[in-house]
């Protein structure tokens, strides 16, 4: 928006001081048209500008990592990137990698299951719903993180203390979202079924499913970021087998190369998986 | 008629929340003095409580306490002032949002914490990695805010109080800043959450001292009553802070 007005300004300011020869100057004027012309195209595509905006970056990090830090401590990303295929080469790492996936999986799949059964339990009944749901946002609002040592004692340090840490992050926003989809659902069109003889299951199957099905890929989406948070936090607080053991270990010998590798990959897993849960929403929630 | 019936519904309410909580409570006692649950798993609560009142009374909780809040004291007011303004003036021109957006947006997307031993390789175990951490993940939920506050203020207003020949600064002060105001607000209080969870979830996980590190350190030593102790402090103090931040966003809403 504000980028065109000083466009014209500086054309309009540049015309006058044109003069001379006529070819130069319709030259310079074919130069300034498509200077605009490219200026115009820019703005009608963010798109581009945010991707240069990105390899700027890159290129800034790139610089100061090569010639103006420690190598110790900082990778320059090109040299991050030639190395993805060695990390995943040494010993352990796809199976580490493996291990962090299954423990994300899991936990994912038993925090829905549960969110599902405990929101529908919770929400179905208006009376529970207004007795539990304070102790459910209370028990959410806890930091749980401080507790994360105890997980460790009661479930060990191998996959189980993962799991069961994804779930207490990934099952409340589920229950709350779950909760406040029954919630939503039209009185009347539960009084109708019913007035047309609709069994338990079938109300339960007809209207309340169907009703329930945005706000509850809402709540899978914040579950999914919940249990990712969760599994990730325990794998770095403690871990012998998962890629928090990696993250140690290639901090401890000083090698920022395969540690910014190993993250890396771990982000786009995360991206993925973030990108699946919100496009199964997208696609569910479009029959409304 | 109906108050009636309603207040005694909302007391069958409170007396249910009571009741679990109290049961909870009763059970915890029962299966650590009766049932012989194991101590190192379960502490008595009788002794946690009395550890919990030896903590407060002796205050050596106070050295990890000033570590943890100068972290956090300095991390939050570095990304509300680098959240604010960087979002304030994105928001200027509705190109640069289209094309900040998504990409703090997508960024916030990540889990952040997944980057923590890169801090650490990088700042070091001490306050220095916390601060950089609770930074990065506080910056995004509050510039994102600032971005979406003042970009949807109404047209209109603007263009009024530029007729009325309002100033650049009486525009920013009187028509943008209320109206962004509750939006802002928002996304402080998120930040805060989030910045206060990350400095206590990276204090556990790799520190040298803060109220994290000293819950990690007292379950090492298997001090079971005592870390119950420190771990009750701690989620009463976040519950306070959080209490006190969401008192102070309603107030600014209403005067905003």
């Amino acid at each position: 928006m504000s980028a065109t007005p000083s466009t014209s300004v500086r054309t309009a300011a540049a015309r006058p001081r044109e003069g001379g020869e006529p070819a130069l100057n319709s030259r310079r004027r074919g130069n300034e048209r498509s200077a605009a012309a490219a200026r115009r195209f820019l703005l009608r595509h963010p798109g581009i500008v945010r991707l240069g905006v990105v390899i700027l970056i890159m290129i800034a990090w790139e610089i100061a990592a090569r010639w103006f830090m420690d190598p110790l401590f900082i990778a320059p990303p090109s040299r991050v990137f030639t190395s993805l295929g060695s990390v995943l080469g040494t010993a352990g790492i796809p199976a580490a990698l493996r291990l962090t996936f299954f423990e994300l999986a899991v936990a994912f799949v038993i925090a829905v299951t549960l969110g599902l059964v405990i929101g529908l339990a919770i929400g179905l009944q208006p009376f529970a719903r207004r007795s539990l749901m304070p102790i459910v946002l209370l028990v959410y609002g806890l930091p749980q993180i401080t507790i994360l040592p105890l997980f460790i004692l009661l479930f060990g340090i191998g996959a189980a203390s993962k799991i069961a840490f994804g779930v207490t992050h990934g099952v409340f926003p589920i229950v709350i979202t779950v909760v406040a989809g029954v919630q939503n659902i039209k009185p009347i069109l539960l009084t109708s079924a019913r007035s047309m003889g609709a069994s338990r299951w079938q109300v339960l199957r007809w209207v309340i499913f169907p009703h329930m099905i945005p706000s509850f890929f809402a709540g899978m989406r914040l579950g999914m970021s919940g249990v990712l948070l969760g599994v990730l936090l325990a794998e770095l607080y403690v871990s012998t087998a998962g890629i928090g053991y990696f993250t140690q270990m290639f901090t401890e010998n000083f090698d920022p190369t395969k540690l910014f590798g190993l993250i890396t990959m771990l982000a786009a897993m995360a991206i993925a998986l973030n990108e699946i849960v919100r496009r199964a929403e997208i696609h569910f929630s479009r029959w409304r | 008629m109906a108050n009636s019936a309603e207040r005694k519904r909302q007391a069958a309410s409170r007396a249910v929340q009571i009741g679990f909580l109290l049961s909870l409570l009763i059970l915890w006692y029962a299966a650590t003095t009766f049932w012989g649950v194991n101590r190192l798993l379960l502490p008595n609560p009788v002794d946690v409580w009395q550890q919990f009142l030896d903590v407060l009374k002796s205050g050596n909780y106070l050295p990890d306490l000033r570590v943890t809040a100068t972290e956090f004291v300095v991390a939050f007011l570095l990304s509300t002032t680098t959240g604010t303004v960087i979002g304030y003036f994105v928001s200027r021109s509705r190109f640069w949002t289209r094309v900040f957006e998504p990409l703090f947006a997508g960024i916030f997307s990540i889990p952040i914490i997944l980057f923590l031993p890169l801090y650490v390789l990088f700042f070091g175990l001490g306050l220095e990695s916390k601060i950089a951490l609770g930074t990065t993940i506080s910056f995004f939920p509050i510039v994102l805010a600032t971005i979406a506050g003042f970009s949807n203020v109404d047209r209109t207003l603007i263009t009024a109080a530029r007729s009325m020949g309002a100033s650049n600064w009486h525009l920013f002060r009187y028509v943008l800043l209320p109206a962004a105001l509750p939006v802002i607000l928002g996304g402080l209080r998120i930040g805060f959450t989030i910045c206060l969870l990350s400095i206590l979830g990276s204090e556990t996980i790799a520190s040298l001292a803060g109220l994290g590190h000293h819950i990690v350190e007292l379950a090492e030593d298997m001090e079971m009553p005592r870390m119950f102790a420190y771990i009750v402090f701690v989620v009463l103090m976040v519950a306070v802070l959080n209490a006190a931040v969401s008192y102070l966003e309603a107030r600014g809403r209403r005067r905003g």
